[in-house]
């Protein structure tokens, strides 16, 4: 339509009316000249309408000129059906609740998802950023700091050296720094980025400048700090006087030279840098003031390149494989065993694309994800189902309507288009309240998800992405629901429909069918989603119930500082004095020194074996940790055979190991390992380090609660000769774990107030690793219940509709003499071999389902028989439920009123 | 719901009328009712003019651009919706008239020979 046409839309209310009045002066001027030619003035005014006909008619014409047919039509549709939901409240809340979470449930499964796994860095082309890292399984040894450790500061300055196919490229490392200046750690988001970065990704400061490959040498001095956009607001409140400020991180004081752009996050997708630094100035913060970079070891950094112009992925992945052996030969590691050299020296780099960044929550949660998109789109469609069978009761209730419209010439095109304007107002109001119920639902799960990764950033802007996939499902969800019975409701025969007196026998066979299709298709995929929350909370039940072998109820303190480094000697009395000190504090049952927490995140493992009378035994992967007096009591892990640690375990003495339970099967297997001697492998540039076992402790979980027992050398702290500048407790409070925390600060700064102090609840932290499957278990659950309720209302919907049609065969079967459990039996079967048939089909589907989430699984397998039969068992009774009370409502029937009413 | 003839069904007479009618203002502005006294009176009552086409035929024209319409008094003091003719009316009537006459001396040279 023109935009003249517009015009004339908008204003065919007044065209109208001048229309009408046009048509009266027409009237009046007839009257008037029939008056005078005689006529008495009624006779005057009546043949002057005679003679100008049907004004209706006109004026239509007129209107129809005016307007625009199918909006005329659509507006009618749409307050006709508004009427039609407003008289029948129950109706229309029930399919806009359901539509609601359907839709919700959808939207923040898929907000989440986006966030994490589909959207693109908000930098220029990031289509054109690719990561050169090894190839995806391939392994090697050394120290590996930060979340992504994929190269060394040496490997990356040859990549940037020799590459020929990136404009530009850089290297990164994000890592929590202390702000705090002693006393208890306040962390913020470090970002150590080479000089390279801001020009690579395309960034322009909101303030101030940036810093530049040439501000980032090694050996640089006080290199200047960039804050994000979020840390200057929430910090400095955006205040331009930033940049004569400085941050303290890690005890040393970084210039503010500038600010992000707003958008920019960082890379790690899940996460949002606080502030941001050049590779040069992380030896400033390390203890030995020679930092990562130098180790060809330390692995730390992540590198990403822009691809030149007219390079694609696949060239970038060539080059860097090209050259890869002189790379090798360029940067090997010292201290690396002849094999190791080798392994080494035969890895390639490649390219992958990192248009979306990388992510550590992407790789824990993308799956998880996936899945719960898969049940949110399930419960959609059985909250669909559930609508179709709702409103194809109310088309049979409407079939006298729909016949006598038919009857009277409506086209079936525009009656089925009005049942369609019911079906899509019922969708945009449920997907109003979806995208509240979304809203609500992403921040719950985002406090989820944040309790085990501390600070979460995942941005929920919406987005045209965002706005798409809300629209399309409750467009498709519209469709599905209200189609079917559109067409269902229009097909019919007037005449056979009316003579049927008002109750529709004809046609209402076929479409009862479509309803009991719709019941056994929702109790289906109803069983798929109790299956699936049934074997998730299996998961979770099993994790939780692991026995780690120790009590997990203790208070890790990690201490940092210089004063406990130095001479080897002298740490150990400061460390033995802060252990009395903690010791004394009222309340404080057990406290020891432990270098290595069991699942408390950091892990320290080395090749060992073990001496026996033929010779040197076979080599084990062990986990090692050092521990001081008390550590056994604190942590109620048994000593089985020999001895605890004590005096006699000098650094003069013959250093000594407490071996566990499977370090000694593997080794050793039944043999008595007290006595023996653990070596390790040897490496170049170390010297030889040996233990003599002096006792066996019980196995415990060590690095991962979902593995089996590892093999573990507990040292004592007291042989350790290396100088450590941290140290780590463990406390046994007898009360609240936190209660005891300020005493701990305060005895802490007695000693030195300068030490860095850092507290974990082991049983939360344990707890964290976990919030997976907890999401898993609570979200998928959910959904089940939320499934088996809308099954058992559709089931309920039909059986009750079953009933009430059925009364009068009902009636004339207690008249004849049948029993009432014979009716309430009937009705039962009946809708038995609906759940029945609904079951079975489930079962198949859910077993499909559940084995392509296997991994999410813990402790069972996806066709755990207990489960897929108490989900199946679980949907019956639900199922039984749903069709007792209309079957009850049958057999209490007086056959003499229902017959009485035919 | 009533349904309008398509545009196209009745083309001729369709154009006749609206001929007629911009042939009825070029002596000047008038109401509706005038319009179809003259063109009754006009041609002795042979075209009787319809009201359920005339008004929409007027509706159209106006949205056409072809007559423009104010609100006036008239002979005998009634408010009455007046028409006149536009430029592009005028140009129209003209066009139409020479094509008109064009047809329907064609038409009536072919029915000559017939009657002769």
């Amino acid at each position: 339509m023109t935009p003249m046409g517009w015009s004339k839309y908008f204003r065919r209310r007044k065209k109208d009316e001048e229309a009408a009045r046009e048509i009266a002066s027409y009237i009046a001027i007839e009257t008037d000249e029939n008056i005078a030619r005689g006529m008495t003035p009624q006779a005057a005014h009546d043949a002057a309408v005679r003679k100008f006909g049907n004004a209706m008619r006109v004026r239509e014409e007129i209107y129809w000129m005016n307007t625009v047919r199918p909006i005329d039509n659509l507006w009618q549709d749409l307050r006709y059906a508004a009427r039609l939901l407003l008289r029948d409240k129950g109706f229309a809340l029930a399919a806009i609740v359901s539509l609601g979470l359907g839709i919700g449930a959808n939207t923040a499964i898929f907000q989440l998802l986006d966030a994490v796994r589909l959207r693109s860095l908000p930098v220029a082309q990031p289509e054109r950023l690719v990561e050169v890292r090894f190839k995806p399984g391939t392994s090697r040894s050394g120290s590996f700091t930060g979340r992504r450790p994929m190269l060394t500061y040496t490997l990356f300055d040859e990549v940037r050296r020799r590459q020929q196919v990136f404009s530009g490229i850089f290297a990164w490392n994000s890592s929590p720094l202390n702000t705090a200046d002693g006393g208890e750690v306040r962390r913020i988001e470090g970002l150590w980025a080479s000089g390279e970065m801001w020009s690579v990704l395309g960034l322009q400061p909101a303030v101030g400048r940036f810093y530049t490959p040439d501000d980032d040498r090694p050996g640089c001095g006080s290199p200047g700090a960039v804050l994000s956009y979020a840390y200057w607001q929430r910090e400095f409140g955006g205040a331009p006087s930033v940049l004569q400020q400085t941050v303290r991180l890690e005890g040393v004081k970084f210039d503010i030279i500038g600010v992000a752009p707003p958008d920019f996050f960082g890379l790690d997708v899940g996460r949002r840098f606080d502030v941001a630094l050049p590779l040069c100035g992380e030896r400033l913060t390390s203890a030995d003031g020679t930092g990562r970079a130098p180790g060809r070891s330390n692995w730390w950094l992540a590198a990403i390149g822009r691809l030149a112009p007219g390079r694609t992925e696949e060239q970038a992945a060539d080059h860097v494989a090209a050259i890869s052996p002189d790379i090798m030969a360029a940067t090997l590691p010292s201290g690396y065993t002849a094999e190791s050299e080798k392994q080494y020296r035969e890895t390639n780099l490649t390219a992958m694309t990192a248009s979306s960044g990388v992510s550590s929550i992407r790789a824990q949660f993308g799956e998880p994800l996936t899945v719960l998109l898969g049940a949110t789109g399930l419960v959609l469609l059985i909250a669909c189902a559930n609508l179709a069978n709702l409103l194809l009761a109310r088309a049979s209730a409407r079939e006298r309507e729909m016949a006598v419209r038919l009857a009277i010439g409506a086209p079936r095109r525009r009656l089925v288009l009005q049942l369609l304007v019911e079906s899509v107002l019922l969708a945009v109001i449920g997907t109003v309240l979806g995208v509240l119920i979304a809203r609500g639902l992403t921040t719950i799960l985002l406090a989820q998800i944040a309790a085990g990764f501390g600070n979460v950033f995942i941005d929920l802007a919406w987005n045209t992405k965002m706005f798409l996939f809300t629209t399309a499902v409750s467009a498709l969800a519209c469709l599905l629901f209200g189609l079917v019975p559109a067409l269902k409701a229009t097909a019919l025969s007037p005449a056979s429909t009316l003579r049927a007196g008002g109750r529709g026998l004809t046609m209402s066979r076929e479409r009862f069918g479509l309803r009991r299709l719709l019941v056994v298709t929702q109790v289906a995929l109803s069983l798929v989603l109790l299956l699936g929350a049934l074997l998730f909370s299996r998961t979770l039940y099993n994790l939780l119930s692991i026995d780690t072998g120790f009590d997990q109820q203790v208070l890790v303190v990690l201490l940092n500082h210089e004063s406990l480094s130095g001479d080897v000697d002298r740490g150990r009395v400061v460390r033995d004095d802060i252990r009395e000190r903690l010791a004394s504090i009222p309340g404080v049952e057990n406290v020891a020194q432990a270098d290595y927490v069991p699942l408390e995140g950091s892990i320290w493992n080395e090749m060992a074996m073990v001496d026996t009378p033929a010779g040197p035994g076979e080599k084990v992967l062990s986990n090692l940790t050092r521990v001081g007096k008390g550590y056994f009591e604190t942590m109620q892990v048994p000593i089985l055979r020999g001895r605890d640690f004590d005096t006699r375990d000098s650094r003069q003495a013959p250093p000594v190991a407490i071996v566990n339970e499977t370090f000694v099967k593997k080794t050793l297997g039944n043999d008595d390992p007290i006595g023996r001697t653990i070596r390790l492998e040897e490496r170049q540039g170390q010297p030889a380090q040996s233990w003599q076992i002096v006792g066996v402790s019980r196995d415990a979980k060590h690095t991962d609660l979902r593995e089996d027992f590892e093999p573990l050398i507990i040292l004592p702290v007291t042989q350790n000769a290396e100088a450590q500048n941290w140290a780590r407790f463990v406390i046994k409070p007898r009360g609240d774990l936190k209660s005891v925390t300020p005493a701990v600060v305060q005895k802490v700064a007695e000693v030195n107030p300068s030490i860095d102090i850092d507290f974990d609840v082991l049983s939360e932290t344990i707890a964290s690793g976990l919030v997976r499957e907890r999401l898993m278990a609570a979200l998928s659950g959910a959904f089940g219940v939320l499934a088996g309720l809308l099954a058992a209302v559709g089931l309920y919907g039909v059986m009750s509709y079953t009933v009430a049609r059925r009364s009068n065969e009902i009636g004339i079967r207690l008249a004849m003499g049948a029993r009432s459990v014979d009716v309430l039996k009937m009705v039962i079967t009946e809708a038995g071999w609906m759940v029945g048939l609904g079951v079975v089909i489930g079962v198949a589907l859910g077993l499909g389902a559940a084995s392509a989430a296997r991994t999410l699984l813990f402790g069972l397998q996806p066709t755990d028989p207990a489960t897929l039969f108490s989900a199946s068992a679980l949907l019956a009774t639900i199922g039984f439920i749903a069709s007792y009370l209309p079957a009850r409502r049958a057999s209490k029937l007086d056959p003499m009123k229902t017959l009485r009413q035919e | 719901m009533p349904r309008r003839s398509q545009p196209g069904s009745g083309d001729m007479l369709q154009g006749a009328l609206d001929m007629l009618i911009l042939r009825s203002l070029v002596i000047g502005p008038a109401h509706g009712h005038t319009i179809a006294h003259t063109i009754e009176h006009g041609s002795d009552h042979v075209l009787q003019v319809e009201h359920g086409s005339l008004y929409p035929a007027l509706h159209r024209l106006e949205d056409r651009g072809l007559v423009a319409s104010f609100w006036g008094t008239s002979e005998n003091n009634r408010k009455a919706k007046y028409y006149r003719l536009t430029p592009a009316g005028k140009k129209m009537l003209a066009a139409e008239t020479s094509r008109w006459e064009q047809l329907a001396g064609a038409i009536s040279r072919l029915l000559k020979p017939a009657t002769d």
